[in-house]
């Protein structure tokens, strides 16, 4: 893979979840984190950016195969210092995903560090395959 | 037939009034922009000890940063790395960049190079520089003679 980080960083364009999408409780910007998707030979494995956030406050629920991150961040604003240039604004996170029912979902294990979250998705036994006769008529 | 000749005078006052606007907007103390900076994006504060520098930078070990500072510029430069053996692996989907990057910054002042502090925590740098005792301002005395 050395040859592909010869390619330079870009800073990414954060998507914002609009006020009328959805009702939200908190002031704060809420952002679609970035995510990777890919598989190995026995899981999912999905990673998604969420800066600033940590194992408790990330909140990852499973309901109806709909698998729906939260990340809640607190920044801390240094005390006692002025603001005197921005380029980006802290926010909360927030994305959902509709799993297959090829994953195991009673085994999906979450890991966040550095400001990186990775869900790791085991793929379920292969359902058995169903065979379906015609009838002639 | 008349109002047909007057719109583009209009438009020209919208213009101008925009530009006017964007000028204003410019000038206010806290900049907003995004777009067309570097990696990594950041935010800074600032008093008369020091500086703050904030970047978000998630999914980067702290071994892969490197930070340099002379007495007025800081660069932050590093990698993030492909996960482990993704050559082998089918991606779904793929939103996150990879690759190295560079950015220096000039900074405002002179500083203490001896003092710079770095931490990173949950993917969020924080550098403090402390401003060089012999760049602070100092108040002259005037005598009456």
């Amino acid at each position: 893979m050395a040859k592909k980080e010869n390619k330079s960083l870009e800073i990414p364009e954060q998507e914002v979840i609009k006020a009328d999408e959805m009702e939200r409780t908190r002031s704060r910007r809420c952002y679609i984190p970035k995510t990777d998707i890919y598989e190995t030979e026995d899981e999912i494995i999905l990673v998604a950016d969420v800066p600033g956030a940590d194992q408790d406050s990330v909140d990852i629920a499973l309901e109806k195969n709909i698998l729906s991150i939260n990340a809640f961040v607190e920044t801390d604003v240094p005390a006692g210092y002025d603001r005197i240039y921005s380029e980006y604004e802290g926010g909360d996170y927030q994305r959902s995903f509709r799993l297959s029912d090829e994953i195991n979902q009673n085994n999906i294990k979450a890991v966040v560090s550095n400001g990186e979250l990775r869900l790791h998705l085991p793929k379920a036994e292969p359902a058995k395959a169903k065979k379906i006769k015609v009838k002639a008529a | 037939m008349v109002s047909k000749f007057r719109i583009p005078a209009r438009w020209r006052e919208m213009d101008q009034l925009q530009r006017e606007m964007n000028r204003l907007f410019e000038g206010s103390s806290v900049k907003h922009t995004s777009g067309s900076h570097k990696y990594p994006a950041i935010n800074l504060w600032a008093n008369e000890e020091g500086q703050i520098i904030r970047a978000e930078m998630p999914g980067i070990k702290a071994d892969d940063i490197n930070i340099d500072v002379t007495s007025d510029t800081l660069t932050i430069s590093g990698i993030r790395s492909h996960d482990e053996a993704v050559e082998n692996n089918r991606y779904h989907r793929q939103e996150r960049g990879y690759g190295s990057f560079t950015r220096t910054l000039q900074l405002p002042f002179m500083i203490d190079t001896g003092t710079v502090e770095a931490t990173f925590k949950n993917g969020v740098l924080d550098i403090r520089l402390q401003r060089a005792e012999s760049d602070k301002p100092k108040k002259i005395a005037v005598k009456s003679e």
